[in-house]
Order: C-alpha cells, then sequence, then structure tokens
C-alpha cells in the first residue's frame, strides 16, 4: 500500500514565448504513494495542469522542463523521450479533461475510441478489445452498452462523455489516474454523480489519482491530502484536515475564506483575494503572493520563505510561519 | 439517405431551369444576335437564317421551343458551328477537358494535402514559411504567365516536352501543371489552417493522452476532421475545371470546351451559350450533392434533410 509511485523533486518548468520566459512551475516537490488521492487547488495559471502534464509527457509547446526529477512508477519521466512515453500514456498515467464535450472526437464512434486505447497498449484481440469496452461502459454506469458503443459522441450527454472519458482512462488499469478540473464543465447533480463514480472506482481498482481543481468542495470530497498551488509553487501541502482546520499559508486562509459558509450569517459577505495573480514573466523576488498578502512584511517581498514543517503531512512556505516557529525555537 | 439524393436531384433539376431561364432572356436582351456581324450576307439571307433558326418567332415563343427540345436532350443546333448540335460539340470536346481537369485536381490534392500538412506540423519554421510564400504565389500569379513561363522554359528552351495538343502522355504535364498550380496553392493553405484548428482541439490532446503514435495521430484523427473544408472547395472547383479553362486551352492548343464558353458569347451562338451555362450549372450542382453526400460519410454530426 505505501509503495510510492510518484516523486516529483524541485521540478521547474517554463514556456519559451517570443515575450520571454515564462516560469511556469518554480519547484514543486511532493510525492505520492500507490492509492493516494491528492488534491491540487490553486487559481488558474498557478500551474496545477501543468504540473500533472508534465507527469505524461503532455507539456504542450513552447513549454519545457528546465530542472528537477519526476520519477513516475519506476520511470524517470525527466529524462524520457516522445516514444517512450507514449508506452505509459493512456496505460500506466491516464487523464480526463474538463470538457468532455470537445474531448472526444467527433467522427469515431465510442466504441472505437475505447477498443483504440485496449489494442494500443495490451495484446488482446479486436474481438476481446470490444468486449473490455463494453465490461468498461458498465464499469463506469452506462446503460445499453452494446448501443452506446455504436454511437458517436454528439449522441451522449454530458455526463455520458465524461463517463466515456474515464472508461478511455481507465481501459488499460492505470496506476495513476489524473482529473484535470473533470467536473467544473458539468451540471452540479451530474457533477456529483461523476465524484460517486470516481470514488466508486478508485476503491475497485486502488489506483492513485491527482485531482485538478479550483473547488474546494470537490477536494474535500474526494482528497485524502492537498496541495496548494500558487505562481507556480506548491505554497502549502497537508491533509484534507490540515488544510481545512488548521490552514496556514495566508493563501490559503484566502481561499477558504472565498467558499460560501452553510452556518455563516445571513448577511455575512464572501471575502475575496484582492489583487491580481502573479505576473509569470516576472515572478516578484520573494514570496510570490506577497504582493496579495495582508500580513506582508519587509521580508516577503525580498526573499522566497523557507519551507516551514508543521507536522509529518503539514509544510507550508511562509516567513510568519517560520518567524514563529523560530520564536517558539527560541523560547525552548 | 436515398429519400435525400431523390430530393436534392429534383431541387437540382429545378435550380438548372431557373439557369436557363434567367441565361435565355438576358441572353436575348443583349444587343446585336448571331447573324449581324456578318456583314457579307444580304437581308435577305439574313432573314433565310433567322426563319432557318427559328430565331424571327416571337421571344416566348423561341423559350418554349427551346425548353420543349431541351427536355427531350436536344441543345439545339449551333448558328456559328453551322452542321453540328450543340451536343455534338460538347460530347466531342467536354472528354478533353475533363480529363486534363480531373488530372489537374488529383495533383492537385495529392500535393495540396500533404504540402499543407507538412506547413501546419512546421507551423512558424523556415518549412512552413517557404511553404506560405510558394502557396500565395501560386493564388496570386495568373494562368497566363504560369503557362507562358512553362511553355518557354520547358517547350522552348530546355525542349523537354511537345507544346501543341494533347497527342501524347508527356502533352499533359505542362497544362495540367498550369491548370494545378492554383488550386495546389488554395489547398495548401486550406488544409493548413484547417489542419492548424484541429491540431487545438481538445480530442487531440485526448489521443496524445492514449499514447496515439503522431503518425496515426495525424492520419487518424487529425485528418479526417481537417479535410471537410478542402472537399468543399474541390467539388465546385472541379466543375469549374471540367468546363475548360480558356486561357490553358488557347495557350497550348487544346481541343478542350473552354474555347467555346467564351466564343459562344462573343459571338452571340445563343445555342452555344445555352448549352455550356446548362453544363456548368449541372455540373456545379452535381459536385455539390456529391460534396454533400461526402460530408455525411466523414462526419456523423451532419444531418442531411
Amino acid at each position: 500500500m505505501s509503495e510510492k509511485i510518484l516523486e516529483i523533486k524541485d521540478e521547474r518548468l517554463s514556456f519559451f514565448t517570443p515575450a520571454g520566459e515564462v516560469k511556469a512551475l518554480n519547484g514543486v516537490s511532493f510525492s505520492m504513494n500507490q492509492g493516494d488521492v491528492l488534491g491540487i487547488v490553486g487559481e488558474s495559471g498557478s500551474g496545477k495542469s501543468v504540473t500533472a502534464y508534465s507527469i505524461m509527457g503532455l507539456t504542450a509547446y513552447p513549454g519545457r522542463l528546465v530542472g528537477g526529477t519526476v520519477w513516475f512508477n519506476g520511470h524517470q519521466i525527466d529524462k524520457m523521450t516522445e516514444k517512450e512515453f507514449r508506452k505509459i500514456r493512456g496505460n500506466e498515467v491516464s487523464i480526463i479533461f474538463q470538457d468532455p464535450m470537445t474531448s472526444l472526437n467527433p467522427v469515431y464512434t465510442i466504441g472505437n475510441q475505447i477498443v483504440e486505447v485496449i489494442l494500443l497498449h495490451t495484446k488482446k484481440t479486436k474481438q476481446e478489445a470490444w468486449a473490455r469496452a463494453r465490461e468498461l461502459l458498465e464499469l463506469v454506469g452506462i446503460n445499453e452498452p452494446d448501443r452506446r458503443l455504436k454511437q458517436y459522441p454528439h449522441e451522449l450527454s454530458g455526463g455520458m462523455r465524461q463517463r466515456v472519458m474515464i472508461a478511455i482512462a481507465l481501459a488499460c488499469e492505470p496506476k495513476l489516474l489524473i482529473a484535470d478540473e473533470p467536473t467544473t464543465a458539468l451540471d452540479v447533480t451530474i457533477q456529483a454523480q461523476i465524484l460517486e463514480l470516481m470514488n466508486d472506482l478508485r476503491h475497485k481498482l486502488g489506483m492513485s489519482i491527482i485531482m485538478i481543481t479550483h473547488d474546494l468542495g470537490v477536494v474535500a470530497q474526494m482528497c485524502e491530502k492537498i496541495a496548494v498551488m500558487y505562481a507556480g509553487h506548491i505554497v502549502e501541502y497537508g491533509t484534507t484536515d490540515e488544510i481545512f482546520y488548521n490552514p496556514q499559508h495566508e493563501y490559503t486562509k484566502g481561499l477558504i475564506n472565498s467558499i460560501p459558509k452553510l452556518n455563516a450569517e445571513e448577511k455575512e459577505r464572501l471575502v475575496p483575494i484582492e489583487g491580481q495573480p502573479v505576473d509569470l514573466l516576472n515572478p516578484p523576488a520573494g514570496c510570490p503572493f506577497a504582493p496579495r498578502c495582508k500580513s506582508c512584511m519587509k521580508v516577503c517581498l525580498n526573499k522566497m520563505p523557507p519551507r516551514t514543517e508543521l507536522s509529518d503531512t503539514h509544510y507550508t512556505y511562509c516567513w510568519l510561519r517560520q518567524k514563529e516557529e523560530f520564536e517558539k525555537g527560541g523560547k525552548a | 439517405m436515398a429519400k435525400y439524393i431523390v430530393k436534392r436531384v429534383a431541387m437540382g433539376i429545378f435550380s438548372v431551369f431557373i439557369v436557363a431561364t434567367l441565361t435565355f432572356f438576358i441572353m436575348n436582351l443583349v444587343p446585336g444576335g448571331p447573324f449581324v456581324a456578318e456583314k457579307s450576307i444580304s437581308k435577305a439571307a439574313q432573314q433565310a437564317l433567322a426563319e432557318k433558326y427559328g430565331l424571327d418567332k416571337p421571344l416566348g415563343v423561341q423559350y418554349l421551343n427551346y425548353m420543349n427540345s431541351l427536355i427531350h436532350g436536344d441543345m439545339g443546333l449551333s448558328l456559328k458551328q453551322r452542321g453540328r448540335t450543340v451536343n455534338q460539340i460538347i460530347f466531342s470536346k467536354l472528354p478533353v477537358s475533363a480529363r486534363t481537369a480531373g488530372l489537374a485536381v488529383v495533383v492537385a490534392l495529392c500535393v495540396g494535402i500533404p504540402l499543407g500538412c507538412l506547413s501546419a506540423y512546421n507551423r512558424g519554421k523556415w518549412a512552413d514559411n517557404l511553404i506560405i510564400v510558394f502557396a500565395t504565389c501560386g493564388i496570386a500569379i495568373p494562368s497566363f504567365i504560369s503557362s507562358v513561363v512553362l511553355l518557354y522554359t520547358f517547350g522552348m528552351n530546355l525542349k523537354l516536352l511537345p507544346t501543341v495538343g494533347l497527342n501524347e502522355p508527356a502533352a499533359y504535364i505542362m497544362p495540367v501543371t498550369a491548370l494545378a498550380i492554383y488550386p495546389t496553392a488554395y489547398i495548401t493553405r486550406l488544409m493548413r489552417s484547417s489542419l492548424l484548428d484541429v491540431m487545438g482541439q481538445d480530442y487531440m490532446r485526448t489521443a496524445r493522452a492514449k499514447g496515439v503514435s503522431s503518425v496515426k495521430i495525424l492520419f487518424k484523427h487529425a485528418l479526417r476532421n481537417a479535410i471537410l473544408p478542402v472537399i468543399t472547395y474541390v467539388g465546385p472547383m472541379l466543375a469549374g475545371l471540367m468546363t475548360g479553362s480558356f486561357v490553358v486551352e488557347k495557350i497550348f492548343s487544346i481541343p478542350g470546351l473552354g474555347r467555346d464558353f467564351v466564343s459562344a458569347i462573343t459571338n452571340r451562338d445563343y445555342m452555344m451559350i445555352m448549352g455550356t451555362t446548362i453544363l456548368l450549372a449541372t455540373l456545379v450542382i452535381v459536385a455539390n450533392v456529391v460534396v454533400d453526400i461526402l460530408y455525411k460519410i466523414i462526419d456523423p454530426r451532419i444531418k442531411l434533410k
């Protein structure tokens, strides 16, 4: 159970655009064990998707890994060629995208698209692959699988298509499933169904999941651990309880304050995080969140804070916490 | 599907009827007549000719007579090429034009599609820029220039290819090239932009995420989606080319139909004007029906109604 499946150390990735180097990931480190469900949260452009895509070698041009190491299931990802990536994509690691309406090829049947990935990675015959595809549709809760296999994506609803995407992702029983905002484009009721399905399948198949989302509700429901990302850094990492009940980074606190509470007073307003996201072309020298932070100190603007360990599973990068730790240590 | 085709054919026949009617009356509104220019003919002889071809009757009667014979598949006698029917002229010359046009379209597809793909795959790199420059030139340079340049270079200076007629296979090379340049360039550009559009689609990312090889992604996932605009263009273009190109046929002395289109108008050869117009209209309509059916086959989202 505790076999390490993914280990990312100080991953740095930049997009080399005509305007300059956009530093999308600035030293991301985390690891996952077999069966873990990790949520990556953060606002748009914080590097959530980039982190996940880089595990599959799907970084879009002109993005490039510029530093760090990534180990996945015994492969050193940062040294792999496109050809080697092809062997693990859809096989050991697969992904579900945000928009099921556009993620399936409109000119091929559902069956064709599921069978494609099975034939690619297994030695099954065509007949066996179609049987497996039928089985997968049943697994993801699609009724009348025989009929659905012959249908085209446009004949299915959004929720159904996302189920098909999940079926494709699970076709070769991957070790790691990346879900890139899998419910964002769906209706709320369908969202709940899809999350339930994923939870269910995770217990059945025992795979690890990386859940990328900006919806804290989804993370709370699905994940055991959460990484909060901001401007290409993991600013706080901890168990779901630690992040929700004991947030330590000012950005995490801001995120949690910006969700509506059920037990709140009637007229209590949501607290937005003021300011603009960081310009990754010219990232600030210090803590990237400092310009928007209410408790910003002088040092925050000049120097990146070091890691502060709050428990075995909980750490953050914030000068305030560093200061508290230092004072605690000083007194003792 | 069968019902759809029947419906489209019926609509096509109606369209041809409209085209024929409009052409007939507009043509007769233009001053002058088929025998006016021939000064050597006496008034009496002109009168006799007009009587022979039924041009002395009221316009309405002429129209009804023409339509009546058209329904029976007879497009009348040419007024200028004496003794030959319009049907004979078309059936003897159309195959020549159609053959050159068919070859030109095949060349245009075989060159334009790969070039467009190459260009899209190397977007922004030198190969792409080079192809774009060539494609722009191909679109901008008129066929009388490219024909003359070809003729001068390969026919006169290098003496590699025959310059006149279509009597041997090698003779097809230059006229077909001249005809193919524009559609090739156009298809290259269409293919490039359409493929770039498809390459940005989410399902392409899905295909990559499945571990499909890039060759298979191109041939299975991208091309089938990207080819639609090309098909839309090729259908009517083929119809246009099949009826011949005045310039290219003139320069290479090809006995095709293109010249008759133009000369029929300058000669006021009413029957030939009608015949060539109806032919072109029919070909365009047929091409469009074929294109629509191909659409349905390629993209299941398209409903034929």
